[in-house]
């Protein structure tokens, strides 16, 4: 394949994500995923599932694991027991009134493990497709690294890290490993969903392939570099499972706050106790409040809802991760990604499209710009890089040139080589040839001829405009300059402009020299570049951001990505590049497009935003939650209270069912929410907060108010007093 | 009655005036001895610290880590403690005693020890009867200074673990409490002459004796006040001298040394703010931010003002009203001289700052009136607050509303350019849960007990008065309801250990937050973090604390005041 990007001048990174088996492509985003169909998170098959598993979970040891539902848990037990002490007389309560707030407990707890069960879902229908895929195959085992030497046939599960094998057409490749020796196309549709076979080949960055993956042309040799249970495809199965899901740092924060507002509302609910027995004392009337109401307010106060919903909202984050065919390794990766305030862009492929193009022939040396075009054809034709046909294609849009016929022109093409760094072809006498000004200098005066200053001027007026310039040169005569220039992809200024109101750098990483990479920074409205860029310059950049602060996340594929991926607090790595940088990186992106990192730092955004409300949401439910039940249940002792019932709540009863019957449905009326994740829009933090505090803080508020009266006037109707 | 109000209105103006005036000279000069600078007479001040260093074999220059600070503290504390034990004890054997006063039992002198020790100054005993001279200068009023300077000591401890970039340093804490004192005394010198201009005693006479034109004998208690009551109130202690405290005309007799004591209540623990701001803008030079600091400070502010108001309007609009006789509003258990406005103010001050002296009887108030001083010490002593800690329990405020709002902004959540994690957020809840449960605990152990129905009122108010007297304790506030028999044994007990917990716990969780904060690298901050200085944003910050404290104590509430009113 050839590197057209060798034209650049000045200091080169040979690695530009373009190219790489992207042509063998034709669109990056595929609407096949893994064994689910994208946009239909839940099918029926999954809603079973789930219904299934929400009793299964009520098992007290996977019960303890979440505190705040743990007490609603004990509550339903505990109600459950006084329902039946209330059958053998000891009772406080109707025991029908203890029967209905016990089953309502009891699906409150049901309703927290179908929120958890659902969100986990597609993970597992994900898996199961998944393990479909790793099944044992026979490898062959070489003794030695080549394509005659013998082999033996042995089980992949058998393979140890540094055996080489063989894959031939049409086989599976049995294990993780590194191409040694040879180029096959690979079908890596069982990973990415992505029916468009990519090349895989030794050396370079497109050496890694992964167990459970498809040879369908030609052979490789690989060297095996993990060993069976730990490849990628294991650690993809147990990571779409959840079964490798740690709780993160943030989500253990927020559940110690959860934990200690559980605390506070145990205390508050069980020293109402002596409380209203003091009270019924000093005031001579009323009766103490008793256990079943006692457990009901705990359950109404405690912070169910976010409870309840934290875990799955946790698992959403990953699966909308996931939907984005971004693997994450961990949780952490994806709060860090709501963090990350500087973005490392690569230039090419994120900020630009791949390929630059032809805009412009400058004619030098009285040439016309007709014969330029001309010539700059004829060198073009069998050139089959995006560049070539771009100068194809203008010349004929230019001058109505059309493309010759091959055949008939007996002509010898001269493809490009890293040696001489030129293109071109030989018709009769005539040899055209472009390529980059070094390149054509040394080949025209070598011819005898005089490369013009006016040339030399014009190249690097095109490379200060952000351009590269092309020479073309007929025999020992410079014809002229084509100007290729980096195509800004479109949207990507507007999307900029979005990053920075949430306080987003970006910062555009290239190869170019500093006039070009200035011109095409100013363009594409990027924050800052860095310019003649290496592996080790991006790795001392990360490093000094870090140092002063920020968060920074990049992609990256090579192995000599890898150091930098490492350090970056989120590092997306392509699934294209090699298995070092996958190792280094702690998300690996399927689809191997390096703007996916906005998207990744949008998830993660969201994630955390649908924890902040609906935690917000929980705690102002409970305003309304105290109004509906403190003071209709203080009544009998001081009847003034009556007057703060201002819900109009018509008993105690009405109002403590109502109280938990909307306590317990809340929670399913919010899981598509937890699920989906609240709204995001990019905006300053101020904005966005009182957006959230509008819709989540004042509408827990209200919400409660309407509906706990709803349910009173239904159990009134129906007769519950 | 329009006039009163109107006056009321110029009086709470006036006093505001001088309420901010003071608290940025108060902030500058902690400010500089947060820094180890000395605020006045340089040469003299250094030397003398420089001489107690050597004395003490302390190196104030050489930081201490969390686990040695909190040491330090609880040696400190422990001894003070014991000292204070055996002296309240032993007093009666003991010199300077003109009045012949008993030694102390155990139980009153523990409870009356730890208040001390813990800036609560909870008093079961009356000064003129149960101490003798040696206990009221060498006991409390030395603990007046230090548990003060204890507070400030922690709170600029949690200032330096926010400002401290990548390692810690809290500070030494027996450089940070020497310096506060040396400070302090001359300040206190000469506040205490200004007291003594109007009339209070500072006197080694002892009492008295009168006889009345009746011929009835009478005793006038004397002693040394001034020089006590001028650290009660600026240090947030509150502990009268005479059993009841500032309402007695020796402690404050006119108008003038009500004002000058209603400010110095509020100045240090207001000042304090101040100085964060001045530290958080100082070290982050360079960088346009906003005040932190007065951010705090104006959030402390409305939710005072809003108190100030409702407690003033229950005031004016309770009492007893009869036909054609011009309403004073409720005046019962207050001063004449000082008024339904002057006592409001005073009752509004001193719940919201720890500091617990009175100038009115709060038992005395109407329901709602009386609850907003039992609400204030519920929000957990935050709204300025005594002194230091006042500070620290509002930042744990701020990082709880950080940590909420932060995320709906879509990071996880900082707060000065530190990353707040779980660890810091277990130190928050601690700070946070520990005052309501033991309130709440204390509370329904002691309406448990048979006797308790007899130590108070009938009715919802006997609730208020328990309720009262464990906010009190439990949120190291120290004043009192009155109207409840305090002086026995359960309450001296489970009231000391409560004021022992509530102050160490919280203070711990502080030290441990401020070196887990030390430890962190700063973010850089950007458009997309969380502004926390904000109107939204200090609006949010009173709505969290109002719901706070609102979802815990609204049950008991219900059962106390607000039957009370609604009955």
């Amino acid at each position: 394949m050839k590197k057209s990007n060798l034209h650049k001048k000045g200091q080169n990174i040979a690695k530009t994500h373009h190219g790489k088996g992207d042509n063998l492509k034709n669109s990056p985003n595929v609407d096949e995923s893994i064994g689910v169909k994208k946009g239909q998170m839940i099918n029926k098959k999954i809603l079973g599932d789930s219904l299934k598993q929400s009793v299964i979970k009520l098992n007290p040891k996977t019960q303890i694991k979440n505190p705040v539902m743990f007490v609603v848990y004990l509550g339903a037990i505990f109600t459950t027991v006084l329902f039946f002490l209330s059958l053998g007389g000891i009772k406080d309560a109707s025991s029908f009134y203890i029967l209905g707030v016990s089953l309502i407990l009891w699906f409150t707890s049901l309703f927290g493990n179908f929120a958890e069960a659902i969100a986990e879902g597609r993970g597992r229908a994900q898996a199961e497709s998944l393990k479909k895929t790793r099944r044992d195959v026979v490898a062959k085992r070489l003794k030695s690294p080549s394509l005659e030497a013998e082999y033996e046939e042995v089980k992949s599960t058998d393979l140890k890290v540094g055996d080489i094998i063989l894959v031939k057409a049409g086989e599976q490749i049995a294990m993780d490993g590194e191409v040694i020796m040879g180029v096959a196309s690979v079908d890596e549709s069982a990973i990415t969903g992505e029916s468009a076979p990519v090349i895989r080949e030794s050396g370079g960055d497109r050496s890694a392939v992964t167990g459970g993956t498809t040879v369908t042309s030609d052979w490789l040799i690989i060297k095996v570099t993990t060993s069976a249970g730990k490849s990628f495809l294991d650690k993809m199965i147990a990571m779409v499972e959840g079964a490798s899901r740690k709780k993160t740092p943030n989500e253990i924060a927020l559940q110690i706050l959860l934990i200690t507002l559980t605390i506070i509302f145990l205390v508050v609910s069980a020293t109402l106790l002596p409380f209203s027995k003091f009270a019924t004392q000093k005031a001579g009337q009323g009766t103490p409040i008793g256990l079943t109401n006692i457990i009901a307010l705990l359950v109404c106060l405690a912070p169910t809802t976010i409870g309840a919903l934290l875990s799955s909202i946790g698992i959403a984050g990953m699966a909308r991760l996931n939907k984005e065919n971004v693997l994450a390794t961990s949780g952490r990766a994806i709060e860090a990604a709501g963090d990350v305030d500087v973005l490392l862009l690569d230039k090419t492929g994120t900020i630009t499209l791949g390929n630059r193009q032809a805009s412009q022939f400058i004619p030098v040396n009285g040439c016309s710009i007709r014969d330029l075009a001309e010539a700059a054809q004829l060198s073009s034709i069998a050139d089959e890089t995006a560049e070539g046909r771009s100068i194809v294609i203008l010349s004929k849009n230019l001058f109505g040139l059309r493309g010759k016929e091959i055949a008939k022109l007996n002509a010898n093409f001269i493809e490009f080589s890293a040696q001489t760094r030129m293109s071109g072809v030989d018709i009769g006498a005539e040899s055209i040839r472009k390529g980059s000004v070094d390149a054509i200098k040394n080949y025209v005066t070598s011819r005898g001829g005089v490369f013009p200053k006016e040339c030399e001027e014009v190249a690097q007026r095109v490379a200060n405009e952000g351009g590269t310039p092309l020479v073309v040169c007929k025999n020992e005569r410079v014809l002229g300059v084509i100007y290729l220039k980096d195509i800004v992809k479109d949207g990507v200024k507007e999307k900029f402009e979005d990053l920075r109101k949430i306080g987003i750098k970006t910062i555009m990483i290239t190869g170019d020299n500093p006039m070009t990479a200035a011109a095409i920074a100013a363009e594409a409205g990027v924050d800052d570049f860095v310019s003649e860029a290496t592996p080790e310059t991006k790795l001392a950049l990360i490093k000094d951001l870090q140092q002063k602060g920020h968060l920074v996340a990049m992609t990256g594929d090579g192995t000599n990505d890898a150091p930098a991926l490492a350090q970056a607090d989120v590092a997306v790595a392509m699934n294209s590049g090699t298995q070092a940088a996958k190792e280094a990186g702690n998300m690996v992106d399927l689809d191997s497009s390096p703007t996916k990192l906005i998207q990744v730092v949008r998830i993660g955004k969201q994630l955390l935003m649908t924890r902040g409300a609906l935690t917000t949401f929980s705690i102002a439910n409970d305003i309304a939650k105290y109004f509906a039940i403190i003071p209709i249940l203080f009544a009998s002792i001081y009847p003034g209270l009556k007057s703060l019932n201002f819900m109009g709540l018509t008993s105690p009863v009405t109002a403590i069912l109502s109280s938990v019957i909307y306590n317990a449905l809340i929670i399913i009326a919010l899981i598509p929410l937890s699920i989906r994740g609240v709204k995001y829009k990019e905006k300053p933090a101020s904005k966005m907060l009182k957006n959230n505090l509008l819709i989540y803080g004042l509408g827990g508020v209200i919400a409660p108010f309407i509906f706990i009266k709803l349910f009173d006037v239904i159990l009134t109707l129906i007769g519950i007093v | 009655m329009a006039q009163e109000i109107i006056f009321a209105f110029v009086q709470y103006l006036l006093y505001f005036v001088l309420l901010v005036a003071g608290a940025v000279v108060f902030g500058k000069a902690f400010y500089k001895i947060y820094k180890g600078e000395p605020v006045f007479c340089k040469r003299l001040t250094l030397k003398l610290e420089g001489k107690l260093f050597s004395f003490m074999g302390i190196d104030g220059q050489k930081p201490m880590t969390a686990k040695n600070y909190i040491l330090s503290i609880t040696c400190f504390s422990v001894l003070s403690l014991v000292i204070f034990i055996a002296g309240l004890m032993l007093q009666g054997v003991l010199p300077l005693n003109p009045e012949k006063v008993d030694g102390m039992n155990f139980a009153l002198a523990f409870n009356t020890a730890v208040s001390f020790i813990t800036n609560t100054n909870w008093q079961a005993y009356s000064g003129e009867t149960g101490l003798s001279y040696l206990s009221q200068m060498t006991l409390l009023t030395v603990q007046n200074f230090l548990s003060g300077a204890v507070g400030i000591s922690v709170l600029f401890a949690l200032m330096r673990g926010f400002l401290s970039r990548g390692k810690t340093n809290l500070g030494n804490f027996w450089a940070d409490i020497i310096r506060i004192t040396i400070f302090m005394l001359p300040v206190c010198f000469v506040a205490s002459l200004l007291l003594v201009m109007d009339g209070v005693p500072q006197t080694f006479l002892g009492s008295v004796s009168y006889t009345t034109l009746e011929g009835e004998k009478g005793i006038l208690y004397l002693g040394p006040g001034a020089s006590q009551i001028v650290i009660k109130q600026l240090f947030t202690n509150g502990g009268g001298f005479w059993g009841v405290n500032s309402a007695h005309p020796y402690e404050n007799p006119t108008p003038f040394t009500n004002l000058i004591q209603t400010l110095s209540i509020l100045w240090i623990p207001a000042g304090l703010c101040f100085t964060f701001g001045k530290a958080v803008k100082e070290e982050n030079k360079g960088e346009k931010t906003k005040n932190q600091g007065i951010a705090i400070f104006k959030a402390m502010t409305i939710l005072f003002v809003v108190c100030l108001a409702v407690c003033t309007c229950f005031e004016y609009m309770g009492g007893i009203k009869l036909q054609n006789v011009a309403s004073f509003g409720n005046i019962e258990g207050k001063e004449v001289r000082f008024g339904v406005a002057g006592s409001s103010l005073w009752a509004v001050a001193t719940t919201s700052a720890s500091n617990g002296s009175v100038n009115a009887m709060h038992d005395s108030f109407t329901s709602l009136g009386g609850m907003i001083t039992l609400f204030l010490m519920m929000l957990g002593e935050i709204v300025y607050g005594g002194v230091g800690c006042g500070l620290y329990g509002m930042i744990a405020f701020v990082i709880l509303t950080v940590f909420i709002a932060g995320l709906m902004v879509g990071r996880t959540p900082e707060y000065l350019n530190k990353k707040i994690g779980s660890f810091d957020m277990k130190m928050v809840c601690l700070i946070i849960l520990t005052p309501v449960l033991f309130l709440l605990i204390s509370t329904a152990a002691t309406v448990m007990l048979k006797s308790a129905q007899t130590w108070s009122a009938p009715g919802a108010h006997g609730f208020t008065q328990i309720l009262y007297a464990f906010a009190s304790m439990s949120n190291n506030n120290g004043s009192a309801f009155a109207g409840l028999n305090v002086n026995n044994t359960w309450v001296n007990i489970v009231g000391g250990i409560v004021m022992l917990l509530v102050r160490y716990i919280p203070m711990f969780a502080t030290v441990y937050l401020a070196s887990s904060l030390g430890r962190k690298k700063q973010v850089a901050s950007s458009q997309g973090t969380l502004q926390t200085t904000t109107p939204l944003f200090i609006g949010l910050l009173i709505a969290v604390i109002l719901i706070v404290g609102a979802l815990s104590f609204f049950p008991a509430l219900s059962l106390g005041p607000i039957a009370e009113f609604l009955n």
